[in-house]
């Protein structure tokens, strides 16, 4: 595992087919994609914007049948036009946001390898010939070299290659590939870069990890979501309210002398069912998955999106997510009679054969504390062995050493008795505290000991802190013991830890608290964590990680970073607040126009109702076109919030809906009032009604 | 207005929620078959019950049997109370001799008690045989709000079962609900009525000689016993034609008082029971307070245009300070203003003065407290059942915004939910409004109409309002026994009752077989002020959005014609 920084992705953007933001072209796109949708047949799975094209054609028909009896048909003819750039609107944010997938999945295509693979017919006298890529079946070998396009997936079954997965991950330094445990796998479309190896072919054709790829990125078999589902039905329902509201105007009108214009009650309609958010839902989900690909997070699908939403627990691997993953040196304890800098000094001398990243590290305190020392000419490093556990340096008649304190000990055969209580006390407290002890020698004289610790990354504490606010448990999965892993997991800040970690473990923590009504996510790269990552609510596999990781999970992170999590938590979270910011938004919308619209239906028949027209506008025509004209302009104006998505703020629940209440409830509320007004003020200057 | 009026209707609305509280308890313990005080007396007789019906008490049903034992035993309810309506006048306990009813009007009769929505389009000292008040008018006041109860008790197993199946056993619950909570509590307020000076005689009447040497009959009957339970049944149903107005059901301002709140009592106690039953009490006390605090607003408007300015009034040159116009002088205004907003949101429809009379706003609230689904709190738990539903939307929309899929109490709420609750407030909307617009232009229906104009649209929206929330009061002015209003009103009722019921029960369904989910921080609490308030505005906003355009033409348009007139007479 490579050193991740907790940030890693937002340093360093990549380059990566998903990556890259809405251009000229996508909109040209996305503009022509609007029209295309206004065939009913794509509207049916959307009640509201499929009920405001009905009453589009049918006013169309009314102003028609005005035109064609010339009667003045001018408002007729502004109510049916407004109405059709509702549907339209509705419909460009749909495609806008289909745009920048639609985009990256052509030039994931381009990626596709064309060429011909190497399959090996004979194991013994590895005689090749050239296949299709597109004719090979799971089971096949094939053999790829330096220079060649992997064809599909696969796994290794010989060699080691180098191999630069840029067309997939944007990453462009080459990775190590090889045959057996955790780094086997191989992915269509990576090119081999050194070396040579020979696959396993595991995929299809049309089923590899790029066609699945495209496929998301696309949206091509994009389902609605549980959620999504179940808010469609709402405003199905909120649909179907409104039209009986409106419907029985015709009768209760009549019994007051209303005569009431079948377009104007088109109009009241369409502008109280809830078109806003109607016209904006699947453009949210669809953002939703959009905002994961630039995280350069793959999602099999939107409902584990939204899933990332709910999650209360989250497990994390110690090693790389909590903690760089290797313990480093933090102090140099003198033993009695010792100078601190002597002690240091023994200690970076014996490490400077040393090549580990421990050995490294007590280089670097050294060097940090102004100690640096050059391995004199003619030095002999002492290798760590399994027997002697223990390693250092002789030179010029001196010998250091380090190594497991027991070793050294033992080495220097000291009498228990004889060590120095200083000493004893320094090795118990580092190992209370989690840390590792190393006994340092010199010239056969126990000088110090070294304190080895597994270092938490920096600000891993204030994420966490923030995850509990969002209502989020952490959970730290190690190997470790007990009490080393309760040492880093105070540190860090997590609320739990599962410490000397089975896979078989893990899963059954993930179904503990799921058990309790818990939804978990975790994530994860070894072929062990499988189960645990298909078990989970969300499981997240590193690209890096095991085919058997790969297709377990149900999102594959191509920065291979598991920090991400928390990422994908807050998108998910965010598009839920977006949907629920926007139905608020939709419906306190509709208070207003009923102010607009209502005086100015009644109001020649009962002049009294002319009291409702608070907010003064110029005429009856002119309110009902006002209504019209903000109700389609306000869904282009929410086009970029619902691309966007409202921002996540980890406040706490109660707060966080205050504020958007606040936002999007008052705001709805009073935004109509004005923003009509404003456009009855400019409808009546000129003289449109 | 004055502080003594305000204080009297805080007086009647706070003592209804203060009474409702403890009883609450004492209902969920009923629902949860705990043990009760009463229980040395009534377990063996609640055991008979059992054994004569062969029902195992114990055996959870699903959301389906529970639901098709409800529809069952309300069929049979409706036919016994249809039959005997027809063939009244060849049964006994008939001392006045009345005749058999009409088939519309049975029919319509029999739907309105079977749903708790006791509308009456026949007078009743001049239609109703004693064996008729008593044996099947006042035992479908009891079974009918047990009835509504049940449906609470379903609800609530359904919030704390966790991946359960049953939603408790109907008969248990209905005989429970009759047996604990209505008998003996109806015992006592019938007494207590009867001490005050409430009629309670088998006898015909009494005739009268009147000072211009006439006779005149006065019905007596058994009212104190009647009255407890249409009051604590939330039914509403008066023996006279004149309801709680009348002296015999109403005698005295004390009356008045201990009457105004034992409409609301079993409502509010619904209320509680449902939090002590989920393990909810905080949550579901945010309820009882978004329901006072929109019932007290209802009061207070119509406190507030009850006494302004009525142009009548003015023009005569009399003191125009208060509209007393349809309201009984002993009681006053403000126990007519608390009474209106009490028997509109607690679906009980007695009236103590004539809502036709009120000014055109007040009659405007009477409709609105109706449209907003009888969750003031409604029906014996009906109520309750209604307002989660109403919680449950809020939640699901407001939810969201806190990047959480919605869930309440502990339950998710998804699509099957959403779609329930929708279904459940539906039936408002459609039969109100459905009927009305048809009422609204056919011949055959505005014959019954004593106005035209905003008043008239009034009546229609009055009715039709009426009968689909359950509440069956009147606005006056319309002569509903007319083969189309008995009819459609019938029709009403049964969508009103039946539609949120089966909505209700299958969402129970589906919640109980959903998993029971731990709060975290990241959840919405669904207590506390901020809930209050979304609530308060999804209720107003729903209830508003759908009848304000009908609204407009009747009781807003009036009012502002009232108000030009008042200008005009100054």
């Amino acid at each position: 595992m490579t050193t991740i920084e907790t940030h890693a992705g937002e340093g360093r953007r990549k380059a990566s087919a998903l990556a890259g933001g809405l251009s000229p072209a996508i909109l040209t796109r996305a503009t022509k994609d609007a029209f295309v949708k206004l065939d009913p047949r794509k509207l049916t799975g959307n009640p509201v914007i499929f009920a405001t094209w009905i009453v589009a054609l049918l006013s169309t028909v009314s102003a028609v049948a005005a035109i064609a009896s010339h009667q003045s048909a001018g408002f007729a003819v502004q109510i049916a036009g407004w109405l059709w750039a509702t549907v339209l609107f509705a419909n460009l944010a749909e495609s806008v946001a289909e745009g920048r997938g639609k985009a990256a999945a052509d030039s994931l295509r381009a990626t596709r390898v064309t060429t011909n693979a190497k399959l090996i017919i004979d194991e013994k006298t590895g005689t090749v010939i050239p296949t299709a890529a597109h004719k090979l079946v799971p089971g096949e070998v094939i053999l790829i070299e330096a220079g060649d396009v992997v064809p599909t997936d696969g796994e290794i079954i010989e060699g080691m290659a180098s191999v630069n997965e840029a067309a997939i991950t944007g990453e462009s330094a080459p990775v190590i590939r090889e045959s057996g445990g955790d780094r086997s796998a191989v992915t269509g479309g990576t090119t081999v870069v050194s070396d040579w190896i020979k696959v396993r072919v595991t995929a299809s054709a049309g089923n590899t990890f790029l066609d699945r790829m495209i496929a998301m990125v696309e949206g091509a078999d994009r389902r609605k979501t549980p959620n999504e589902i179940a808010l469609a039905v709402l405003l199905a329902g909120l649909t179907l309210i409104f039209l009986i509201a409106v419907v029985t105007l015709l009768g209760l009108g009549k019994f007051s002398g209303v005569a009431l214009d079948p377009l104007v009650l088109g109009a009241l309609f369409i502008t109280l069912i809830p078109t806003t958010i109607g016209g904006l839902l699947s453009a949210v989900g669809i953002a939703g998955m959009d905002r994961l690909m630039k995280h350069n997070v793959l999602a099999t699908s939107g409902r584990a999106v939204e899933a990332a939403g709910d999650v209360d627990t989250l497990l994390l691997d110690k090693t790389g997510t909590i903690t760089f993953g290797n313990r480093m040196a933090t102090e140099v304890i003198a033993a009695p009679g010792v100078r601190p800098e002597a002690a240091l000094r023994a200690a970076v001398s014996a490490s400077l054969a040393d090549d580990t990243p421990e050995g490294r590290s007590i280089v670097e305190l050294g060097r940090n504390q102004g100690i640096v020392i050059e391995a004199p000419a003619g030095a002999t490093s002492i290798a760590f062995s399994a027997t002697t556990r223990q390693s250092g340096l002789d030179a010029n008649g001196m010998s250091w050493r380090k190594g497991a304190v027991d070793a050294v000990y033992r080495s220097l055969a000291l009498d228990p008795k004889l060590i120095p209580t200083e000493v004893t006390a320094a090795v118990d407290r580092i190992a209370r505290s989690g840390g590792t002890p190393l006994a340092v020698s010199e010239n056969g004289v126990l000088v110090g000991v070294i304190h080895l610790k597994d270092v938490v990354k920096p600000n891993v504490k204030e994420r966490f802190a923030d995850l509990r606010r969002m209502g989020l448990r952490t959970v730290m999965i190690t190997g470790d013991n007990p009490v080393t892993a309760a040492a880093i997991a105070s540190e860090a800040g997590v609320d739990d830890f599962l410490a000397e970690a089975t896979p078989e473990d893990k899963l059954r923590l993930i179904r503990s608290e799921q058990a309790k009504g818990r939804m978990v996510a975790m994530c994860g790269d070894g072929a062990n964590d499988a189960p645990a990552l298909a078990q989970a609510d969300v499981g997240v596999a590193m690209q890096t990680g095991a085919q058997a990781a790969r297709e377990a999970g149900n999102m594959v992170d191509l920065d291979s970073d598991p920090t991400k999590v928390i990422e994908i938590v807050e998108v998910g979270k965010q598009m839920l607040i977006t949907r629920g910011a926007l139905t608020t938004f939709s419906i306190a919308n509709d208070v207003a126009k009923y102010f607009a619209i209502i005086p100015a239906m009644f109001v020649v028949a009962l002049p009294a109702l002319g009291a409702l027209n608070v907010m003064h506008l110029h005429s009856p025509q002119s309110a009902i076109l006002s209504a019209v004209i903000f109700n389609a302009l306000v869904i282009v104006a929410l086009i970029p919030l619902a691309l966007k998505g409202v921002k996540y703020r980890a406040i706490g629940a109660g707060k966080l809906l205050s504020r958007n209440l606040l936002i999007y409830g008052l705001g709805g509320l009073v935004a109509p009032f004005v923003g009509i007004k404003l456009i009855d003020l400019i409808v009546s200057a000129l003289g449109l009604a | 207005m004055n502080w003594q009026g305000w204080a009297e209707i805080a007086l009647t609305l706070g003592l209804a929620v203060a009474i409702g509280w403890p009883l609450g308890s004492y209902m969920s313990r009923v629902w949860n078959g705990e043990r009760t005080w009463l229980d040395p007396v009534l377990r063996p007789v609640e055991a008979l019950f059992y054994a004569a019906c062969g029902v195992d008490p114990k055996k959870s049903q699903t959301w389906f049997g529970y639901a098709g034992a409800l529809l069952a035993f309300n069929l049979v309810g409706f036919v016994l109370v249809y039959a005997v309506l027809r063939l009244q006048g060849v049964l006994p306990l008939n001392p006045q001799g009345f005749a058999g009813l009409s088939g519309h009007l049975s029919f319509n009769t029999a739907v309105s008690f079977v749903t708790n929505t006791n509308w009456q389009s026949y007078a009743g000292e001049t239609t109703m045989s004693t064996l008729s008040q008593m044996l099947v008018l006042t035992v479908q006041n009891f079974v009918s709000a047990a009835t509504g109860a049940t449906i609470a008790a379903a609800l609530a197993r359904a919030f704390i079962a966790n991946r359960g199946e049953g939603v408790g056993n109907f008969w248990a619950d209905l005989v429970r609900t009759t047996l604990y909570v209505l008998l003996p509590l109806s015992f006592v307020l019938a007494v207590v009525l009867v001490l005050l000076g409430m009629p309670q005689t088998l006898a015909a009447g009494v005739t009268a000689h009147t000072l211009e040497g006439a006779d005149q009959k006065i019905s007596l009957y058994a009212v104190a016993s009647q009255e407890a339970i249409k009051m604590l049944g939330i039914n509403g149903g008066g023996i006279f034609n004149a309801n709680s107005a009348h002296p015999f059901e109403n005698p005295t301002p004390l009356t008045n008082l201990i009457t105004a709140v034992s409409i609301d009592v079993l409502g509010w106690a619904a209320f509680f029971a449902f939090g002590r039953s989920v393990l909810a009490k905080k949550d579901i006390r945010a309820l009882v307070v978004a329901a006072t605090i929109l019932l007290s607003a209802g009061a207070g408007i119509v406190y507030v245009t009850e006494t302004q300015a009525a142009p009548a009034l003015v023009a005569a040159h009399v003191d125009a300070s208060v509209n007393m116009e349809g309201k009984e002088v002993r009681l006053g205004a403000p126990a007519t203003a608390a009474w209106v907003a009490m028997t509109t949101g607690a679906s009980n429809g007695s009236v103590n003065g004539m809502h036709s009379s009120l000014m055109p706003l007040g009659g405007g609230m009477a409709m609105f407290l109706m449209h907003l689904g009888e969750i003031l709190p409604g029906g014996i738990g009906s109520g309750i059942a209604i307002m989660v539903v109403m919680a449950v939307l809020s939640v699901f929309v407001a939810g969201l915004m806190v990047g959480r899929t919605p869930e309440y109490l502990g339950k998710k709420i998804e699509a099957r939910e959403v779609q329930l609750a929708i279904l459940a407030v539906l039936a408002i909307p459609v039969a109100t409004l459905g009927f009305s617009a048809i009422a609204a232009i056919l011949p055959a229906a505005l014959k019954g109409l004593m106005h035209s104009g905003p008043h008239g649209l009034s009546e229609i929206l009055y009715a039709y309002t009426s009968a689909t929330a359950n509440n069956g009061s009147a606005f006056a002015g319309l002569t509903a026994n007319a083969p189309w209003w008995d009819a459609t009103l019938g029709v009403a009722m049964a969508m009103g009752r039946f539609m949120p019921i089966v909505a209700v029960l299958a969402m129970a369904g589906s919640l109980a077989a959903k998993p029971k989910l731990a709060p975290s921080t990241g959840t919405l609490p669904t207590h506390g002020g901020l809930f209050i308030g979304l609530l308060i505005g999804v209720i107003l906003i729903l209830g508003g959005l759908q009848f304000f355009p009908a609204l407009a033409l009747g009781p807003i348009v009036e009012h502002f014609q009232v108000l030009g007139a008042v200008a005009q007479a100054h």
